[in-house]
């Protein structure tokens, strides 16, 4: 399987997936922002019809629309804090219309779609993997030197702000963070399943860790566990690599919530 | 002593609504522990919300002499659903003190133990929270907000949800944090009976501010009977 190039690029985009997006997901789950990814993805597909149209490379394009979007559906959330869910709402299907007619209009409607909205192992190419190392390696970085402020916000918001911290920036920064990762994803995972890949390994994690980093650790082995047998298994049953990388998630989830039940 | 806050005049409503808090005047000292009592929905959150800047008054003025407020705020729980550990929770509390960037130095590792000690946690101090009880998890967010090493202390209903024993226990250390670290206190409570040995001043808030003075001077219908203190 590793004879092949496409596999070898396939794995090497997965290992920085299957690392950063539960990183990211870990703040968005525990600020109770799970779908801030999946109105992300709908937005990135508008992105990738940008692209089409302008004839641009297509990870930067739904990179730009992406974070336009998230940041749009932060503002809208810390201003009308109860009208979050109307927010994502709002950015979440204005995105995919305007996906819809961008692609319309690029006369784009009979390429091949599928694959960003699934994924697939064979569209990954050597610059897409340069840019999603290097992307991927600055977003987890940042993650690294920032995870302190980031987790005292996701405690407690309302302290961190009247202790001082730039809890604004800090929320514009996890949106900017999930707009990266699921640019950079959409070619393995798909625009549609990226958002699960973020919260999935998450939520399993949650149900056997011990602390808040360990967590984000766990986290971050389970979905790039996910993402390698998700690659494999697609590999040799010729399936979308999205949904099944998305499907092995979920099963962590199931196992880890069995067992958490089972030690109680 | 010298001024730690002031209110002026100050009159709040939540959009075009009837004001919840009209003209309250309030002066607090540097050093002081003062209840704010008073019935539920008589205004007494958004007086403390006001006072640590998460609201803004339509009217009138808020000044703070202080520039590190700690806030523990009413049901205080940690919105999450990973596991926490109390030093997770109180290294939160100490970010405000550190540098954006990077990982915590020893003098703030330090600070946070230190907080953690003083509410008597030390043993619990890598225990998930969710194993504590309830009055442990009420001192380990008042360790948490001491952490950022506050010069002024807001509490909005820290004992809610805890039995009286552990209300006075609460009561009891924060009296002891205010004499060892000479901060302002304010608490915020329906149930003040646990601090009125310790307090010089309760605050009555009733859509204003219905009374202002020693506890000794309070009227008798406003006791609280579910502490007694001979």
């Amino acid at each position: 399987m590793l004879d092949l190039e496409f596999m070898r690029l396939a794995f090497g985009a997965g290992i920085v997936v299957g690392l950063l997006a539960p990183a990211v997901g870990f703040f968005l789950v525990q600020r109770r922002l799970s779908l801030v990814g999946d109105g992300i993805g709908h937005v990135a597909f508008a992105g990738v019809a940008l692209g089409y149209l302008l004839d641009l490379p297509l990870v930067l394009t739904a990179l730009a629309v992406s974070v336009a979007g998230g940041l749009s559906i932060e503002w809208i959330r810390a201003r009308r804090r109860n009208a979050g869910d109307q927010a994502l709402a709002l950015i979440f299907y204005t995105g995919i219309a305007g996906g819809v007619v961008l692609v319309s209009a690029a006369g784009a409607l009979n390429v091949n779609l599928f694959q960003f909205l699934f994924g697939s192992i064979l569209t990954v190419t050597r610059g897409d993997l340069a840019v999603i190392a290097a992307l991927g390696a600055g977003a987890l970085v940042v993650i690294a030197l920032l995870y302190r402020p980031l987790v005292a916000v996701v405690v407690d918001e309302e302290g961190a702000r009247v202790a001082g911290l730039p809890v604004g920036a800090l929320n514009s920064l996890t949106v900017v963070l999930a707009a990266v990762t699921i640019a950079l994803s959409m070619r393995i995972v798909g625009i549609l399943l990226i958002a699960a890949l973020m919260v999935l390994p998450v939520i399993a994690a949650s149900r056997i860790a011990w602390s808040m980093r360990s967590t984000m650790l766990l986290g971050m082995g389970i979905g790039l566990g996910s993402v390698f047998a998700g690659i494999t298994i697609a590999y040799y049953a010729d399936l979308p690599p999205g949904g099944t990388t998305v499907l092995v998630a979920a099963v962590t989830v199931l196992l880890a919530e069995t067992w958490s039940v089972l030690r109680r | 002593m010298s001024l730690a806050l002031r209110l002026q005049d100050v009159t709040f409503a939540y959009g075009h609504t009837p004001a919840v808090l009209r003209n309250v005047d309030l002066d607090v000292q540097r050093g002081e522990f003062v209840a704010i009592a008073g019935p539920n929905g008589g205004g007494k959150t958004t007086l403390v919300r006001l006072i640590v800047g998460l609201e803004h008054p339509t009217s009138g003025r808020i000044e703070l002499s202080v520039d590190k407020v700690g806030y523990l705020p009413q049901r205080a729980q940690a919105g999450i659903d990973a596991p926490l550990t109390v030093r997770e929770l109180v290294t939160a509390g100490r970010a405000s003190r550190t540098r954006l960037i990077g990982p915590l130095g020893g003098a703030d590792r330090q600070a946070v133990r230190d907080a953690i000690d003083r509410v008597g946690l030390t043993p619990q101090g890598d225990r998930r929270l969710s194993t504590l009880s309830g009055g442990q998890q009420q001192r380990a967010f008042i360790a948490k907000a001491l952490a950022g090493d506050p010069e002024l202390l807001v509490l909005d209903e820290p004992t809610t949800g805890v039995d009286v024993e552990a209300q006075e226990a609460i009561a009891a250390l924060l009296q002891r944090l205010r004499s060892e670290l000479a901060m302002t206190i304010l608490y915020v409570s329906h149930e003040f009976g646990a601090v009125e040995q310790f307090v010089e001043r309760i605050v009555l808030v009733r859509g204003e501010i219905v009374f202002d003075g020693p506890p000794s001077a309070l009227p008798g219908v406003w006791h609280d009977p579910s502490h007694s203190h001979a």
